[in-house]
């Protein structure tokens, strides 16, 4: 079965296109080989094309999880730095400050490394612009007295927007005399920030688990392969076949399943994103958040199907390390 | 070309396949290696491919001392050997071209030289015509002569061959012999192992015949020395 695609591809380049160079003609037939040797193993898989398909679904499913949960992970992150870049500080100054002691502090505040600026919101105005927006102007006449407070509204410098520097800035306001309260709404990224970093290290353990599940899986159908051809690895030996000779089919195949493993996985999670996209983004709108769920784009799908193949190369690797060296000729010569 | 000297081959506990074997084949000489059932003719045979190591003594063939050879070195040794044996090990799930092919393959050949080589020896075996069959369709001597092509094909200096007529009548034993006869004469040193007495009575040539591991007849001491390079 494997003679005419031995001869049909070689031909056509002719005897013109030949390398001259011994060395040439080396390298020229060792890569044709290895293109024959790709070939042929990508052939056998397909000649089993359901056993082949149940090894790529089940590389495709251990390997999407991961991949999909990575996916959920950056694009929480997003939201995370999202917020954080917009993070404000907020300190309401004691009753009895005064307009120019506010002022000093506002200043005070800017001179401060870490402040990109400080906006002073005098209690007057901040009465007018509560009076025009809340419509409770009545009610606010009905105090007699402005209950408002002078509020600094100071945003951090850029560098300084991780949760730890907002909250050391908090710390440094609080101190100031005439402050009477700080707020900053960073509890509830704090606690996003912990549960990514827990999510994070989930996958990371997920991942190593599911990629080492995908090696034992591509080693088991390797190595059933290696039984099946056991007589061609005898023959091969026994004919001067070096060990790399012998190997290199099952790499190729190991590869292969790596590749289809990939793309399924790929398919998965495209067909996934698909699907929850429209409840997430559904979401996203009730919390007037601007999440989206990221898809692996090209890189990260070329990405995904690079590590699949390396994956099932690895797992040949192991079968063939372990069950391939095993068999040596010695018992093809009879007693 | 295969030199012996004071080999010793035993596996472990007391079974001593091989004791002292001293003998030397020249280039081209085609020689019988002859005993009873477990007299070590296996044994003799897997020392040369390297598929067993001596116990004791040095094992010799084209000028490299196989007792020291590395074990990643053993694939290019066996490039220099044919073997030939009795069930062939011919690969049924390719054709009798891609089972000649296998050596070529194996050294890196480039398809073009592996074509015109493979035809080359299917044509001396005389089954040039059935190069895209399946060995499974083929008689039992077709089967003998397709591993005899792919044992000669990649023209190595030694050639081996463990019971090569052994399910073969007269006839077709003939024609096998006639053909290892042909390649001693083109300088191919030959090595066959065999019980048919018959036969080796017949061909009238140097018969090597061991005896529970002892080698009591043919074995020579050195000849020249014994540094037979090629």
């Amino acid at each position: 079965m494997a003679a005419d695609p031995k001869q049909k591809p070689d031909n056509p380049r002719g005897a013109a296109t030949r390398a001259k160079s011994p060395i040439n003609n080396q390298a020229r037939s060792y890569l044709d080989h290895h293109r024959k040797v790709a070939r042929d193993s990508a052939r056998r898989l397909l000649k089993t094309p359901i056993a082949s398909l149940m090894t790529w679904t089940v590389m495709g499913v251990a390997l999407a999880l991961p991949v999909a949960l990575l996916l959920l992970l950056t694009s929480l992150q997003g939201v995370s730095a999202g917020w954080e870049s917009s993070a404000r500080i907020t300190a309401y100054l004691s009753m009895d400050t005064t307009t120019e002691q506010a002022r000093a502090l506002a200043r005070e505040v800017d001179s401060d490394g870490r402040i990109l600026s400080v906006e002073l919101v005098e209690r007057d105005q901040a009465l007018a612009e509560f009076r025009a927006a809340s419509g409770l102007g009545d009610a606010l006449d009905f105090l007699g007295e402005n209950p408002l407070p002078h509020t600094l509204l100071i945003t951090p410098q850029e560098n300084a927007r991780t949760a730890e520097s907002v909250q050391a800035l908090v710390a440094f306001v609080e101190g100031m005399g005439q402050v009477d309260q700080v707020q900053v709404d960073l509890g509830w990224l704090q606690r996003l920030n912990a549960m990514t970093d827990i999510l994070a290290r989930a996958v990371w353990a997920l991942s190593l688990l599911l990629g080492a599940a995908v090696i034992l899986v591509i080693g088991n159908t390797v190595r059933l392969a290696i039984e099946n051809r056991r007589d061609e690895i005898l023959v091969a030996k026994l004919v001067g076949g070096t060990d790399a000779f012998v190997r290199r089919p099952f790499l190729y195949a190991g590869a292969w399943f790596g590749l289809g493993g990939g793309v399924v996985a790929w398919v998965l999670i495209q067909v996934s994103l698909w699907w929850l996209n429209g409840p997430i983004e559904r979401l996203a709108d009730l919390y007037r958040s601007e999440f989206v769920l990221q898809g692996p784009g090209f890189e990260g799908a070329a990405a995904l199907i690079i590590i699949a193949m390396l994956l099932g190369w690895l797992g040949a690797w192991v079968a063939v390390k372990r069950h391939l060296d095993d068999i040596e000729p010695g018992e093809i010569a009879g007693g | 070309m295969i030199e012996f000297r004071q080999v010793s081959k035993r596996y472990d506990s007391d079974h001593t396949a091989l004791r002292q074997v001293n003998f030397h084949l020249g280039r081209g000489e085609l020689a019988f290696l002859t005993g009873h059932s477990g007299a070590g003719k296996s044994t003799l045979l897997k020392l040369i491919m390297v598929m067993e190591r001596p116990s004791a003594g040095e094992v010799i063939v084209g000028g490299q001392r196989l007792n020291s050879l590395p074990k990643r070195q053993i694939p290019y040794i066996r490039r220099h050997i044919g073997v030939v044996f009795q069930n062939h090990q011919l690969l049924f799930d390719r054709t009798v071209f891609d089972n000649v092919a296998m050596p070529l393959e194996v050294m890196g050949v480039p398809p073009r030289d592996i074509g015109r080589r493979v035809r080359a020896a299917l044509d001396k075996v005389g089954l040039l015509s059935k190069e895209k069959m399946n060995p499974m369709q083929l008689s039992g001597g077709e089967q003998q002569r397709v591993g005899i092509a792919r044992a000669v094909v990649n023209k190595p200096p030694v050639l081996l061959a463990d019971e090569p007529t052994g399910n073969l009548d007269p006839q077709l034993s003939a024609d096998i012999m006639q053909l290892f006869t042909e390649f001693s004469q083109v300088g191919v040193t030959v090595l066959i192992a065999t019980h048919d007495i018959a036969l080796i009575n017949q061909m009238g040539r140097r018969r090597l015949t061991l005896d529970h591991g002892e080698l009591i007849a043919g074995g020579s001491a050195p000849v020249g020395g014994g540094l037979h390079g090629r």
